[in-house]
């Protein structure tokens, strides 16, 4: 393999590696380039291969902030905000619910607001800062949406809690968490199979009465 | 999800080019209507063109009324303050769309194009003809309790998803288009299609065009109501939604606007409705005799039936709650 560099995103895609992998399985002298063998290839059917073909000439570069750390990664189109940080980052604190947008478990900051991460492209978050639930504490020192969540047992089984925090601290900054009745409907977009509701209402409730920094 | 290619031009100029270049190219905004689709199969493009960067995200007054860019948040546009007090029916139903998280990522131009949330139309296993004409509804024979009761078709019964759509329809608004040779202006009633024979096609953007921006003219309704009936509190789409909004001078009715959601194809405006309503008092009698205007022509299908009763109370009850009266 030689090491040709991962494409930028272009202004109009007329660099010169804008094939897509359909037009590029069609082309076996470029194949002949990748180093496999045409007859190989050419088998759509494998995928191993395909696979390859498509990593080695899809991958763009991005340049993002996470929890205050500034990356260039290179990633496939194709990859989400939330597989980029669980796969390639291993920031494995962000959750996969639903994967559809439907749950609030991939909740993460983009440049300070809250987002499900699955249905956000990586690649859609050039030049943007990222936080995520292993960006909240200070340190040792848990952020008081997190205190909160333990001081008043917001979870049973934890798997929705990262999303929910994340989503808990962007309510409160939103000057939506006044009432019981509005934090409930501006964190209507984190589902909690475990019915921890209440709690985590009482949690945002104890910060905001708090008037604590979040 | 298939590979695609994927380009992010900064200009509007070089978005249109790019578009204009490849039939099988498609915008991306927030995503998140695509993204999934895309992840489900529904529809897979070959290329993407991320407009995120364009400058398309202000929200300013202008002669001609409420300007808002395509590109502008789905949140930024509930909470701004013009947006608030002179055209709130639009920040209500803003509100009562997706959860807070999405609306952060949804711009004003996805939320118009969305597709609908038919199960059918869905999962990829399904007849459905508009994922695949010719390949049948599945809705229509099938479980069909979130469909149409309006301007459907024996080729479709699906329903349009938005609130935001039923509000702008409501406030008269007007969508701009662009494609690379100039610009268009679009009446937002005109703007999306009833299925007929053709339910592949939701609307009437062509090939090569970008929604850059609406229009809402300026208006006399002080009173006004999105109410939004669905099987949670929150965080559902509609099983029918009402955007009425009153002018009320004297106690008469001086300007009235109704529109539905989750009823047909496209927003529903209730024009008969308003025509009776124009001029006469702002009582609930006349709310409860305009709701039954509107619901004239509902058909059901099996399991949405429910939908026609609904909806006339749901037309009373959000009508009584712009006038105050609930
Ligand atoms: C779980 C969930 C719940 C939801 N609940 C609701 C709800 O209750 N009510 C509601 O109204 N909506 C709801 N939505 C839908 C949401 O509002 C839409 O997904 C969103 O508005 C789409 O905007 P976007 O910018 O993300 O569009 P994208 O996903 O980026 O794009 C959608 C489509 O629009 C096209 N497009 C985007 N911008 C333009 C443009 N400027 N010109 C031309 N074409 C363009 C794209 O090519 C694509 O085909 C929900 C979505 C999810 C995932
Ligand atoms: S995993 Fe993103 S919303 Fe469920
Ligand atoms: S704590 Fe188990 S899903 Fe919320």
């Amino acid at each position: 393999m030689n090491t040709q560099k991962p494409r930028q995103a272009s202004e109009n895609g007329s660099d010169g590696f804008n094939a897509s992998r359909r037009d590029f399985l069609k082309l076996s002298s470029a194949v002949a380039a990748a180093s496999i063998t045409p007859s190989v290839v050419t088998k759509a059917a494998d995928k191993k291969v395909d696979e390859r073909i498509a990593d080695y000439f899809e991958k763009m570069t991005l340049n993002i902030e996470v929890n205050g750390t500034a990356q260039q990664l290179q990633v496939e189109p194709r990859v989400t905000l939330l597989d980029l940080l669980r796969e390639q980052l291993h920031l494995t604190g962000t959750k996969k619910g639903c994967d559809h947008g439907q749950c609030g478990a991939c909740t993460v900051h983009a440049d300070g607001k809250r987002i499900n991460s699955c249905l956000s492209l990586a690649i859609m978050n050039e030049g943007k800062k990222i936080t995520t639930i292993e960006g909240l504490a200070k340190g040792e020192e848990l952020h008081p949406v997190q205190q909160a969540f333990i001081k008043h047992d917001g979870f049973q089984c934890g798997y929705c809690t990262p999303g929910q925090i994340m989503s808990a601290v962007s309510c409160i900054r939103e000057g939506h968490a006044n009432s019981a009745g509005e934090i409930r409907e501006f964190m209507s977009g984190n589902i909690c199979r475990c019915g921890a509701y209440p709690n985590i209402v009482d949690a945002i409730m104890d910060v905001k009465k708090g008037g604590q920094d979040v | 999800m298939i590979p695609f290619e994927y380009i992010r031009p900064s200009g509007q100029k070089a978005a249109l080019d790019a578009i204009a270049k490849d039939a099988s190219a498609q915008f991306i905004a927030g995503g998140t209507n695509l993204v999934d689709l895309m992840k489900k199969g529904v529809v897979s493009p070959q290329k993407l063109i991320d407009i995120g960067k364009l400058p398309l995200k202000e929200i300013k007054e202008a002669n001609t009324g409420l300007h808002i860019g395509a590109l502008a948040l789905n949140s930024d546009v509930a909470e701004n303050e013009i947006v608030k007090t002179k055209y709130s029916l639009l920040s209500q139903a803003l509100y009562a769309g997706a959860s807070a998280q999405l609306r952060n990522m949804a711009t004003v131009g996805g939320n118009i194009m969305q597709r609908t949330r038919c199960t059918y139309f869905y999962d990829t296993t399904m007849p459905c003809n508009k994922r695949k004409p010719g390949s049948g509804c599945g809705a229509l024979k099938g479980y069909n309790r979130m469909h149409a009761i309006f301007g459907a078709s024996e080729n479709c019964i699906a329903v349009h998803p938005s609130d935001m759509c039923v509000a702008l329809t409501a406030l008269n608004a007007t969508i701009l288009v662009s494609n690379n040779k100039g610009e268009r202006k679009i009446p937002f009633g005109e703007f999306h299609r009833l299925p007929g024979d053709h339910p592949e096609t939701d609307n009437t953007l062509q090939k090569g065009e970008l929604i850059t921006a609406i229009i809402i003219p300026e208006n006399n309704l002080q009173h006004s109501c999105y109410l939004k009936i669905r099987d949670r509190a929150s965080y559902a789409f509609a099983l029918v939604s009402v955007a009425a909004a009153l002018e009320i001078a004297d106690g008469k009715t001086k300007d009235v606007r109704l529109a539905m959601g989750g009823v047909a194809h496209k927003p529903w405006r209730l024009t008969d409705a308003e025509k009776f309503l124009k001029g006469k008092p702002a009582t609930e009698n006349n709310f409860q005799q305009a709701a039954q205007i509107a619901i004239k022509g509902a058909k059901g299908y099996g399991n949405n039936n429910f939908k026609i009763k609904l909806a006339s109370a749901a037309i009373t009850e959000a009508l009584n709650k712009a006038a105050g009266k609930a």
